[in-house]
Formats: structure tokens, C-alpha cells, sequence
């Protein structure tokens, strides 16, 4: 299952990049393999912008604006006006 | 005094062990701090491995938003078997019905479970929101005292709140190294028994028919009061006469009939049919499996142009908006393509759904 294609916001600065293969490990939807002892993009359109890379990225090589691919939470985030929010403590989704 | 593995001297006294290394006091070890740590460990709660018919009925109840704000555990440390210093630590979220996959799963083994404070939400989400995030884990570690009930550092956590924790930070303030596990729990014995190695099926998030399944109750139930209400008022217009209200039995459970339709088609259909329908988007989805149905009901109730033009808009829009919420419950929906097809799909079901009721309108008052 793929989602839209060309949307994605992921970036990934090959000099700051040190292969250390973090990337690779903590995606769950295969956007990164290790080529050449640095990491590679080699399938853009499968991330969904969790953030799990950028987070874990020691060297800071990674860039995405990651956030909950969640209509509802979209919505809920216009209504009260800040950002996109599931605001599951309210029990409302995830 | 050589002892080997390069400790050199052990200097005791009343209630202190010293280690003298290379010249150097590296280690002071208190008899009686580890008499306290020997009994912490101890007074530390044992969890079963097997689930009980309770843990199992309020995991299904939960799944249909029963109680679901409250299926918490107390976040801390449990043990599962007889873990000792060495035991491994895997580290979750204090939703119940995560704790609970995660105990079963460690079936047969002896390891230590840190529970993280997340308000009763899952590993995922939780990491998303930062609740499952490094700063809670680093005070999770130091409020257990973690690193005086195991003597090693190593954490295992689930790949999927690595959105939330920087394994880098938790290392660099903690002393623990993060090693993230699998996706699914249901790994777990298959990532102990290879070693704590992680196979690359072991790392992809899945989205299976059983996996769809178990979230469509939610969907289900959050859509259902907003459902009625259309229904209601669809019910309420239709019998609204210059003379007074008057519905006929069946007119009413057509139109309630049709609105469940909608419903269905959106919260259930699309979700369960969700990698056969065509289109990427959700919306598109939710329009195609709409449309199936609104031909459907259009053809077996045998409705006037008039009328079959109503009830495919009102139809088509309805399971529209409600698979795009599915995008939540899924699991490889980006913000990015969700904004953008929700900038076109909103104003489209609005639409649809606005004349849809006009022509309705018009058409019951005629």
C-alpha cells in the first residue's frame, strides 16, 4: 500500500550523514538503505513522515516536518488552532 | 594482591568494598546499599505471561471505545519470570492493552518490564505526541533506580517509538544504550531466541485485513452519534408538510436505512477493502465505495432520478469523509498527503452533502 506520491517532505544531507545506519533501523517503511557507508533515500514515496530518523539522527542529517498523517487530528488542530493534534488523551483517536 | 580481569586489590571495611584497579579506587561498593537494592529488587511486582478472561474482555471492549481512557497500568518497573542483573529490560507504554501483548509475549522468559508514563495511549501514538519520548524515558530510568537493578546498559525498546525517543539522548544522559526491538510484540520470542537480532521483516509496520479489522470499531463508534444526527434531521425534513409533520413507517427507514449505508461504506467497507479500492487517497476511496453503494440503494429501492441523485450525493459524500479519517487508524499516511487531499477533498464532500440536502429538501417539500 502506497500513499500519494510526491508529497513527502523528507530530506537528507548526504556530507552530514555517517552512515551509521540508525535510519535504515528505525523506519518502518524501508524509505533508507546503506550504500557506500552513507544512507540513501531510495524509496521517498513509502515514508509517511513519522520522524523516527530525524529524531534518532546523532548528526542531525536528516530533515522532515513529521506530524500525524490523521485528517481528524488536521481538523482538530484548525478548530482549536494549534498545530494537528489526534488529542488521543481525550480518548478521540489513536 | 592480583585477583585478575585487572581488579588488583579489594580493601574492605565495616560496610565498604573497594576496588583498587590500576591504582585507581574505581568502584566503592556499600554492603548495605546492595542489602536495599537486593530487597527493591525483590518488593518489585511480578506480572503473569498469561493473559486472564479479563484481560482479554477489556482488550476487546476497549477496542470499541469502552473505558478506553482509562485501560492504564501504574507506570514502573515489573518483573515477568525471574529476571536477575542481567535479565534484559524491555521498555512500553502504559496502555493496557500494550503491557498486555508485551507480557504475553515474553511467555517463558525472565526479563524486566519499565512501564512509561503515556496516559494510557500506545506506543505509537504516544511516541508521536512526545509522551513516549526521551525525556520521560530518562526520568523513568532514573526514578526506578533502574541502573541499580540491572548491572548492564541496555534498553529494549519498540521500534515504533523511536519517532518519539533519540536513542543518542537517552544514551548520552543515562548511560543506556537503545536498542530498538520489532514492530510487533508478536516478534518478541523470535527476536530473543536470534540474539536480540532484529530481521528486516521484523522492522516493517504492516497494515493486514486483521489489522484493519480491529480498528474499524472505533471508527464505527465515533461515527455513529454524527450519523444519527443526520438521520434525525433527514427524517425530521422529510416529513414537514404546510400541514403539519406526517412520515410514513417506511419512508423513515429507507432514509434511515440509506444514511447507515453511508456509514457503512466509509467506516467499515473502505477500511476493510482499503488495498483493492483504487485511488491513493482516502477520500477517492471513500467516494468509489460510496458510489458502489449509493447504485446499490438507488436501484433497490428503484428511486426517481430526482431522489437517486439525492442519495448518491449524500451517500458518496458521507463515505467520503469518513474513510479520510481513516488516514489516522492507517498506517502510512503522511501529514504532507493528508493536508493536501484533504484541501480538495473537504470543500468537494461539503458540496455534495450541502446540495445533496437542498435537492432533499426541495424535493420533500414539493
Amino acid at each position: 500500500m502506497q500513499y500519494l506520491k510526491n508529497v513527502v517532505t523528507l530530506t537528507l544531507d548526504s556530507e552530514k550523514c555517517v552512515g551509521c545506519g540508525m535510519c535504515v533501523q528505525v523506519c518502518p517503511h524501508q524509505v533508507f538503505a546503506l550504500s557506500e557507508k552513507k544512507a540513501q533515500i531510495i524509496n521517498k514515496d513509502s515514508c509517511m513522515e513519522c520522524g523516527a530518523c530525524a529524531t534518532n539522527c546523532a548528526f542531525s542529517a536528516i530533515d522532515v516536518q513529521s506530524g500525524v498523517g490523521c485528517s481528524a487530528g488536521i481538523i482538530n488542530g484548525i478548530l482549536k488552532g494549534t498545530g494537528p493534534s489526534c488529542d488521543c488523551s481525550g480518548g478521540s483517536c489513536c | 594482591m592480583e585477583l585478575g580481569l585487572g581488579i588488583f586489590a579489594q580493601v574492605l571495611t565495616e560496610n565498604h568494598v573497594f576496588w583498587i584497579i590500576d591504582n585507581n579506587i574505581i568502584l566503592i561498593h556499600n554492603a548495605q546499599m546492595s542489602e536495599t537494592i537486593l530487597e527493591n529488587r525483590e518488593e518489585i511486582k511480578t506480572v503473569s505471561t498469561t493473559l486472564s478472561i479479563s484481560d482479554r474482555v477489556g482488550g476487546f471492549l476497549v477496542r470499541w471505545a469502552f473505558m478506553r481512557n482509562n485501560y492504564k497500568v501504574e507506570p514502573g518497573i515489573y518483573k515477568v519470570g525471574v529476571p536477575n542483573e542481567q535479565s534484559s529490560v524491555f521498555v512500553t507504554a502504559n496502555y493496557k492493552l500494550t503491557f498486555d501483548f508485551l507480557r504475553a509475549a515474553l511467555h517463558g522468559f525472565s526479563a524486566w518490564i519499565l512501564v512509561l508514563d503515556t496516559k494510557g495511549v500506545n506506543v505509537w501514538c504516544a511516541a508521536g505526541k512526545g509522551t513516549f519520548g526521551t525525556k520521560e524515558l530518562v526520568s523513568k530510568i532514573e526514578t526506578t533506580k533502574l541502573s541499580e537493578i540491572v548491572a548492564h546498559r541496555q534498553l529494549i525498546l519498540p521500534q515504533l517509538s523511536a519517532t518519539g525517543i533519540a536513542a543518542h539522548e537517552v544514551q548520552k544522559n543515562t548511560g543506556f544504550k537503545v536498542l530498538y526491538g520489532p514492530v510487533s510484540t508478536s516478534d518478541i520470542p523470535a527476536f530473543i531466541k536470534n540474539n536480540f537480532a532484529v530481521s528486516a521483516s521484523m522492522r516493517i509496520v504492516k497494515f493486514t485485513l486483521w489489522d484493519r479489522l480491529v480498528l474499524v470499531p472505533i471508527e464505527l463508534v465515533h461515527a455513529f452519534l454524527p450519523i444519527l444526527l443526520i438521520a434525525g434531521i433527514l427524517i425530521l425534513i422529510a416529513g414537514i408538510h404546510p400541514t403539519g409533520y406526517s412520515l410514513a413507517l417506511a419512508e423513515s427507514l429507507q432514509i434511515l436505512f440509506g444514511v447507515f449505508m453511508a456509514y457503512l461504506a466509509g467506516a467499515l467497507f473502505t477500511p476493510l477493502l482499503l488495498p483493492w479500492v483504487p485511488y491513493r487517497s482516502f477520500s477517492m476511496k471513500g467516494f468509489v465505495v460510496g458510489l458502489v453503494v449509493a447504485i446499490v440503494y438507488v436501484s433497490s429501492y428503484k428511486l426517481s432520478i430526482f431522489n437517486a441523485l439525492v442519495w448518491t450525493l449524500l451517500i458518496t459524500s458521507v463515505s467520503s469523509f469518513l474513510a479520510m479519517n481513516f488516514t489516522g487508524s492507517s498506517t502510512y499516511t503522511s501529514l504532507s498527503g493528508v493536508k493536501k487531499e484533504m484541501k480538495v477533498a473537504i470543500p468537494l464532500q461539503l458540496v455534495a452533502f450541502i446540495l445533496g440536502l437542498i435537492i432533499f429538501i426541495v424535493s420533500s417539500w414539493i
